[in-house]
């Protein structure tokens, strides 16, 4: 096979339709359809109206990504497709459409982790990295690359030594996914969905002191110390934090005072944000990662940059973060994982496989 | 004429045959089903892929793809559609959709005729206590739907003859038929149906027939803490 094969890549695990297409480290087109708008009235996705979205947006999406790479079909080497982790029944459709491209092009398919593509862009020339290209991944240290994974769906800290063969969960959370308490503790303050933005927003004129809200599992018996590290030392958990955020909107409601949306806002972003930042700094330290990539939906969010660049700083960590078309769910990244696997020779999945909605991050290729 | 035909409405099945304009016969070449309701995102693209081997046909000779719109469980009904849909792409073929209640219809209509029926209904399993169901008026030739598809509890189906899977469930509140309590629709008599009505009389939409929104409800206004809404100790 090629060094540069020309793949197609097919994401549909939660709320995006995506189809990238990428030759060797070159990316061609990336095109995304979301069903966001469909799931605002709701407050969050709702994985049924995702489905019924990606079944209508893929022959359309895969359309446009064809015109705008301009190549055909015939020319394409491999497809790729998000097999888990994700949503049932959007995965399905997804990964049933991949099948039958498969089964009609006669091309290889190769089903692989939501969450390893989302590093995988570092694969690309062109990811927006900032002193880095494709080379990125290919030099590691033996120590590897520490990835934080921050969106609707996912709060995960890797350590990814080869991106496609050694990949680590450190961290991740019990719970709620750090953009879904985001969106919830929008509801609670009268904002909109996306909770993300709305917050980032409201959060300028407010104190981050002025509430203060737990930093979930920060307790001594959850981290224990690095030589006796306890059961959740890089793990998450923001329910206890939205249940914390609601009895406080709900005490000036009762008093019948109003309610300081910036200044909750504020504090509620602190906390989340403090958290992931000061885990993902410790996971780094102790495990001797000395470059962290951010990624997901959140990685737009204006004070986790800020702070996870400042304390980056502090530790003598660098901070990498995508162009943020490549932080959101994408087929790109799906494709330039897709490429490598190709590249490095690896057996195809077939089109025999399901879908793993809990795929764990060590089977990089299903 | 070559039709490849897909159905997942409620088990997963897919056919290829030659329809012969002049008799109108419809000649199988080769057929693939399941019996589960729930291994669709796994068999469809296979299915596919080996009812062309076993014909030994090339799909770029394959006319038109026949996809069975349902109704049906939503997972399952939608890895049928994107594999017909996403074939029909590559292939650069038309893709015709047809309510796979027809289906079934095709199956039984002899029968119903001959037990001297003048309508039947097609029913079939839509979980959470449901069916869905269609009507069908007999005619001297075949069948046509007068009513349907819909989505509702067994004891709102029409009072007549009742074929399929859904009948078999809930015979105790509707003129269920031995003999067919377990069939569901296939795509082998979906394509005779899609024969039957004629492919130019077929819609290029496949958009599902869910019948049904999701679940999902819009979250009611959040009530709010208030003054009044605490309760004073003495007041009822």
């Amino acid at each position: 096979m090629t060094k540069e094969p020309l793949v197609l890549g097919i994401e549909s695990s939660c709320d995006e339709t995506g189809i990238g297409i990428v030759r060797g480290n070159t990316l061609l087109t990336n095109a995304v359809s979301s069903s966001m708008d469909e799931h605002v009235r709701f407050g969050g996705v709702i994985p049924e109206i995702a489905s019924r979205a990606h079944l209508d947006a893929f022959v359309p999406a895969l359309q446009s990504a064809l015109r705008e790479a301009d190549v055909t079909l015939d020319e394409i080497d491999a497809i790729a497709v998000t097999a888990g982790p994700g949503l049932s029944g959007a995965l399905m459709v997804g990964v049933s459409a991949a099948k039958a491209l498969s089964v009609a092009t006669g091309k290889p398919l190769y089903g692989i982790n939501h969450l390893v593509a989302h590093v995988g862009v570092g694969l690309l020339e062109d990811s927006g990295i900032e002193g880095h290209g494709a080379e990125l991944l290919d030099q590691l240290p033996r120590e590897g690359l520490g990835a934080l994974l921050v969106s609707g769906g996912h709060t995960e800290i890797l350590a990814v030594r080869d991106i496609t063969s050694d990949v680590e969960l450190l961290g991740a959370t019990l719970d709620d996914a750090a953009g879904e308490a985001y969106d919830k503790v929008a509801r609670l303050l009268g904002l909109n969905y996306p909770g993300g933005p709305a917050i980032d927003n409201a959060a300028r004129a407010g104190h981050r002191k002025a509430f203060n809200f737990p930093r979930g599992l920060s307790a001594r018996k959850f981290m224990g110390t690095a030589e006796n590290p306890g059961p959740h030392r890089y793990d998450f958990s923001f329910s206890g934090l939205k249940t914390a955020v609601a009895r406080v909107v709900e005490g000036f409601e009762t008093r019948g005072e109003e309610i300081p949306v910036a200044d909750i806002a504020a504090s509620f972003q602190e906390s989340v944000v403090d958290v992931i930042t000061k885990k993902a700094m410790l996971a780094c330290q102790e495990k001797g990662i000395k470059t962290l990539l951010l990624g997901g939906g959140v990685a737009a969010n204006s004070r986790l940059r800020q702070l996870a660049a400042d304390r980056c700083a502090e530790h003598g960590i660098t901070l990498i973060i995508p162009k943020l078309s490549l932080c959101t769910d994408n087929g790109a990244m799906v494709a330039a994982l897709g490429a490598r696997l190709v590249a490095e020779g690896r057996e195809p999945s077939g089109i025999d496989f399901e879908t793993d909605s809990s795929l764990p991050v060590t089977t990089v290729l299903i | 004429m070559l039709v490849l035909a897909l159905d997942s409405s409620a088990t997963a099945s897919v056919a290829l045959a030659k329809i012969h304009q002049d008799s109108g016969e419809v000649e199988m070449l080769a057929h693939r089903r399941t019996s589960d309701t729930r291994s669709h995102a796994e068999v469809m693209a296979r299915f596919v892929e080996e009812t062309l081997h076993d014909a030994a046909v090339d799909p770029f000779s394959i006319d038109v793809i026949v996809c069975g719109t349902g109704p049906g469980p939503f997972t399952g009904l939608r890895a049928g559609i994107v594999t017909a849909r996403t074939v029909g792409f590559a292939w650069n073929k038309p893709v015709l959709g047809l309510m796979s209640l027809y289906a079934l219809a095709e199956y039984v209509f002899e029968d119903a005729r001959r037990a001297g029926n003048d309508s039947f209904v097609i029913v079939t399993d839509a979980r959470r206590r449901e069916v869905y169901s269609a009507k069908f008026l007999l005619e001297n030739k075949g069948y046509t739907l007068v009513s349907g598809p819909c989505v509702g509890p067994a004891e709102e189906v029409p009072d007549v003859a009742a074929y399929g899977k859904g009948a078999g469930l809930y015979s105790d509140v509707m003129k269920t038929v031995e003999g067919f309590e377990n069939h569901q629709p296939d795509a082998e008599y979906l394509l005779k149906a899609a024969s039957r009505l004629g492919l130019e009389n077929l819609s290029e939409d496949t958009s599902a027939l869910y019948l049904r929104d999701s679940d999902a409800k819009v979250p009611a206004a959040r009530k709010k803490a208030s003054i009044s809404a605490v309760t004073v100790p003495g007041e009822k």
